[in-house]
């Protein structure tokens, strides 16, 4: 058994080591592949604030996924174009600038949480799964329809978004950018759940009328870790289109929100580096295995099968010895 | 925008909400009795037009394919509860979620290496096919007005099961207290693998109708299955009035949504506007009704007050 913090430390290293590996073979496609595990780490992250610490199982992530993703491209759309993305009250130009893109992503996916979450914190349990997929998929069909910006084709954009005084074009400058953000962000989400608010969350996750009691507000609590999760999954959402240089309705999809969920659990529900470890062993299933047959998704559905009905925990609480993420 | 084009809208909405119905009975059932959250459910429909299309095909009988619909979703049914859905009963809903999700995973794409990406197609029997007259002087599709008698009629002997016989008495006790009726001697588990089943080849059914207007591909059940969620959560959950009558809404919503939106909207703006802009709000037009309907009843129409 290995301490889950040497555990998290390799982990860590792999996405430090592989890529100054391939820059020095000189191997782009490797840079790409982990650039992707960077990101659908970051979308995970993200989730993981609402699930892991909020115990809200939410099936409708993709909804900030691909906002995050479609505020990239409407904004590189529009400087690619020429043309303000909009005219009146007043006027807004488009960008290719990638704070100005990622503020955007964040501060919308962050809007849409707070409706969403308003709405479908009303309830819990079963209800909220169900509610969240909904909503999901309401945003789904809503950019299929929304033939402005492509509808069902999506959006190309021909130039990767800018950086200042990086080279965005070069993989690894663009690797770089998107692992230096995974850092921040895991670094913020291990601060806030030691913080006042996290404590507070997770006891609210656990016994909320106890939480009541003390005087907080409970559901309040809960919303604002839903905004956070969605304003960080709109993140990854935008560096995701970036990445692609292609939005698409599909980052709107069930199976997009399936995915996210999926990263948590292979890694580890409620644990720091679960997400990034599960979004890891995705990535490289998917190139493994997507290698060697085209239907590898029946391969990732059984060991998903085997993860939940036997192994609690994910590969971490596997690897390190303990089920138990919360103390 | 004449009475003509309204009423085969609203058949057709209520055609749509009656499939709809089926499904959405099947999961609030196994979550009622079960407390299971199934998203697989949605495999079962597409099970079940897969065996009726294979079915059809080698026989040419539409009757066999919907025989061939209904037992192979009640059989995978039966051994999905056996062998995964069993040992989730007492996780929590995640576990559910992923355990189920990992199905359709394995669903889709076995399915997918099994038949292939393309479509198949389940054709219309020449005794359903053609319109037929209604009083009024109305052209309906024969198969959509069946659509709704069989869905109707299987709604209704689906109220009687429930309500009328011993295994309906059982059911509905499974939903109230579970230790009490294993005390009274029924077998619990064999009771669970009857009810999983019994969804399973409602939602087969459904998946053989709809079929035969839509074409039969892998994927074809998650939409369903998603807007079978919409309704249980309008409807309230584990309430099958709920269900029938959220199916129904949400079935009108969507058909009469899409059409009459734009055609709203072309009374304020110019035409192009309104097609584009009513078309995406009909789209939504249903996740509206349901925001509404949670802010005004967070448990559903008729869903127990918690």
């Amino acid at each position: 058994m290995i301490a889950e913090r040497y555990l998290n430390a390799a982990i860590l290293a792999i996405f430090f080591v592989v890529p100054a590996w391939a820059w020095w073979a000189n191997e782009p496609f490797t840079i790409t592949l982990m650039t992707r595990a960077a990101i659908f780490a970051l979308a995970a992250v993200g989730l993981n604030v609402a699930l892991g610490l909020g115990g809200l199982v939410s099936l409708g992530h993709a909804a900030f996924f691909g906002i995050g993703g479609y505020a990239m491209g409407i904004l590189a759309f529009h400087a690619q174009t020429v043309t303000p993305v909009m005219e009146w009250p007043f006027v807004i130009e488009g960008t290719k600038s990638m704070p100005v893109i990622w503020l955007t992503a964040i501060v919308l996916s962050a809007l849409a949480a707070l409706v969403i979450g308003h709405l479908s914190l009303r309830t819990s349990g079963v209800y909220f799964i169900m509610i969240t997929l909904a909503f999901g998929q309401m945003f789904f069909f809503f950019s299929i329809s929304w033939s402005a910006y492509g509808g069902e084709d999506g959006l190309s954009i021909w130039v990767r978004n800018d950086f200042p005084g990086l080279n965005t074009l070069q993989p690894i400058q663009f690797y770089g950018l998107c692992l230096a953000i995974l850092c921040a962000v895991l670094w913020f989400t291990s601060r806030l759940a030691r913080s006042p608010f996290g404590l507070a969350l997770n006891a609210a996750r656990q016994v909320p009328q106890r939480v009541e009691t003390v005087g907080l507000n409970a559901t309040r609590l809960k919303l604002v870790a839903f905004v956070i999760s969605g304003a960080i999954t709109g993140l990854a959402g935008a560096l995701f289109a970036d990445l692609n240089r292609f939005v698409s309705p599909t980052m709107f999809s069930w199976q997009m929100s399936g995915e996210i969920m999926v990263f948590i659990i292979i890694g580890g529900v409620a644990r720091l580096f679960g997400p990034v470890a599960g979004a890891l062993v995705f990535v490289a299933l998917e190139h493994f295995l997507g290698g060697l047959s085209d239907y590898w998704l029946v391969y990732l559905g059984a060991l998903l099968l085997l993860i939940v009905l036997f192994g609690r925990g994910g590969l971490i609480g596997i690897v390190s010895g303990r089920e138990k993420a919360h103390g | 925008m004449s009475f003509i084009l309204l009423v085969e809208q609203i058949l057709n909405g209520l055609q749509f909400g009656i499939m709809l119905f089926l499904m959405a009975a099947g999961l609030t059932l196994i979550f009622g009795v079960m407390g299971l959250i199934n998203l697989a459910h949605g495999s079962l429909y597409m099970i079940g037009a897969f065996a009726a299309a294979t079915v059809a095909g080698y026989t040419g009988s539409f009757v066999l394919a919907l025989a061939a619909a209904l037992a192979a979703a009640a059989i995978v049914g039966a051994i999905v509860e056996l062998v995964v859905i069993r040992r989730l009963y007492d996780k929590d809903h995640l576990d559910q979620v992923l355990a189920t999700f990992a199905l359709i995973l394995i669903f889709s794409e076995g399915t997918r290496w099994l038949f292939g990406s393309f479509p198949l197609f389940l054709d219309i029997p020449d005794y359903l096919s053609g319109p037929v007259t209604l009083p009024g002087g109305i052209q309906y599709p024969l198969y959509r007005l069946f659509l709704i008698v069989v869905g109707l009629l299987i709604a209704i002997g689906l109220g009687a099961l429930i309500t009328k016989t011993r295994i309906g008495i059982q059911i509905r006790a499974g939903e109230n207290d579970r230790e009490m009726i294993a005390a009274l001697g029924i077998d619990i588990s064999r009771l669970y693998t009857l009810v999983f089943a019994l969804g399973a080849g409602l939602a087969g059914i459904a998946g053989a109708l709809v079929g035969a207007i839509q074409s039969v591909q892998v994927g074809m059940g998650e939409p369903v299955l998603i807007l079978a969620f919409v309704v249980i959560v309008i409807g309230g959950i584990g309430s099958m009035k709920g269900a029938l009558i959220g199916a129904i809404l949400v079935g009108l919503t969507d058909t009469l949504g899409g059409i009459f939106l734009p055609e709203l909207l072309k009374l304020f703006t110019d035409p192009a506007t309104a097609t584009s802009v009513g078309s995406s709000l009909a789209s939504m037009a249903i996740y509206i009704l349901m925001g509404a309907i949670l802010i005004w009843r967070p448990t559903g129409l008729f869903g127990a007050k918690s």
